[in-house]
């Protein structure tokens, strides 16, 4: 099962598409996403997310700066002020 | 009656008028597209955040709300927040805006509150100097900048919530134009700080977690949202400028048009009676030989 994820800045909406797992860099701790995660709420630090398209595949980094990731029953929202592809 | 030459001069300088209208509009046109693109591309961020806000400022209420959502506990002072642009040539917009901000500060002075303005953009400056020369707390320039972006909203935001720290104000109101169509800008009054709060969304059964905290979120949510609304602000304001000025200028150029016609009929009138009174003088001429 795919896990739906947006990453949406102020400027624009940088990705919505079907992934396997997204690592987002939480304020406490980074945080692995995968379809199915409970409701989740946390505001995350600067740093890398990682997408995972499939299984086992190299991961893309994307940089992103100040915000949050919230995930819920449609999948991962990560809301950053600035990102850096 | 106007000379020959008068007239001649005259439809020239018009004619040129109308040169710098008619490419002013197709600049403004064309700038509207992009105009409006930026703004819808800046929505799902705005729509998120208010959800989520939403859902949090239920949860969080009472003593423990933060100070942006809270509010001081009075609302005597009040600043208002006025979004104008920085060119002109864009009709009754930025007039639209001082006549809001002022009936705004009117109606407030009139309950006995301070107001005072914390200006955005060059226009509003001097109307809004003139009548109330020593209530200008501050004024934003965005001038310098091609696009005002989301760096000028943070920087605005970042002043805004650093006065409302200092206690300079108790409330504030954003005054911007509301984009419609690229005829209709109206100028809308909403309330900046305290954050309103938000209606909270039908709770989902499924029990959030959250990382930190709450009350930690929530703190760091607020300026975010004033941020986006002032980001926001700017956009509708560039897209208004680029509608409204479009207009005007496609008005412009029209009557330039008519003024045009109007006067090479004049001018071709006055030659052909300038030619008639000359026959008669040499058929005079001939005749009196």
């Amino acid at each position: 099962m795919p896990l739906h994820f947006e990453l949406v800045t102020p400027a624009k909406q940088v990705r919505s598409e079907e992934v396997h797992m997204v690592v987002v860099p939480g304020t406490e701790g980074e945080f692995g996403v995968l379809e199915g995660h409970a409701p989740f709420m946390s505001t995350i630090r600067d740093g890398a997310v990682q997408v995972y398209k499939s299984e086992g595949a190299e991961p893309e980094t994307i940089e992103v700066k100040g915000g949050f990731a919230e995930v819920g029953e449609n999948g991962l929202t990560v809301l950053a002020e600035h990102v850096e592809a | 009656m106007a000379s020959l030459k008068e007239l001649k001069d005259r439809i020239g300088s018009v004619k040129s008028t109308q040169k710098i209208t008619k490419a002013k509009q197709m600049v403004a046109a064309a700038k509207l597209r992009r105009a409006q693109a930026a703004a819808e591309a800046a929505r799902p961020y705005a729509e998120r955040l208010s959800a989520v806000m939403g859902s949090l400022a239920g949860k969080v209420s009472g003593d423990s709300a933060p100070k942006l959502l809270a509010g001081t506990g009075s609302d005597k002072r009040h600043l208002l927040v006025l979004v104008n642009t920085d060119k002109g040539l864009c009709g009754g917009l930025n007039s639209n805006l001082v006549k809001e901000a002022k009936a705004q500060a009117k109606k407030l002075i009139a309950e006995g509150k301070d107001v005072s303005f914390y200006l955005v953009g060059k226009k509003g400056r001097a109307p809004i100097k003139r009548e109330y020369p020593n209530d200008i707390a501050k004024h934003f320039d965005t001038s310098t900048v091609r696009t005002p972006g989301f760096e000028e909203a943070d920087a605005i935001a970042a002043e805004l919530i650093e006065m409302f720290d200092a206690d300079q104000f108790d409330v504030a109101h954003l005054i911007r134009p509301e984009f419609q169509s690229a005829l209709v800008q109206n100028p809308t009054t909403t309330q900046l700080i305290p954050v309103p709060s938000p209606e909270a969304s039908e709770d989902s059964d499924a029990v959030v977690e959250y990382e930190p905290g709450e009350e930690e979120i929530l703190e760091e949510l607020l300026p975010r949202y004033v941020k986006t609304q002032l980001f926001g602000a700017l956009l509708e304001r560039e897209a208004s400028e680029q509608g409204a000025s479009m207009t005007a200028m496609d008005n412009a150029t029209r009557n330039a048009g008519d003024l045009i016609n109007k006067l090479t009929i004049q001018y071709n009138r006055s030659r052909q009676a300038a030619i008639t009174t000359e026959l008669i003088e040499i058929i005079a001429g001939a005749e009196a030989l």
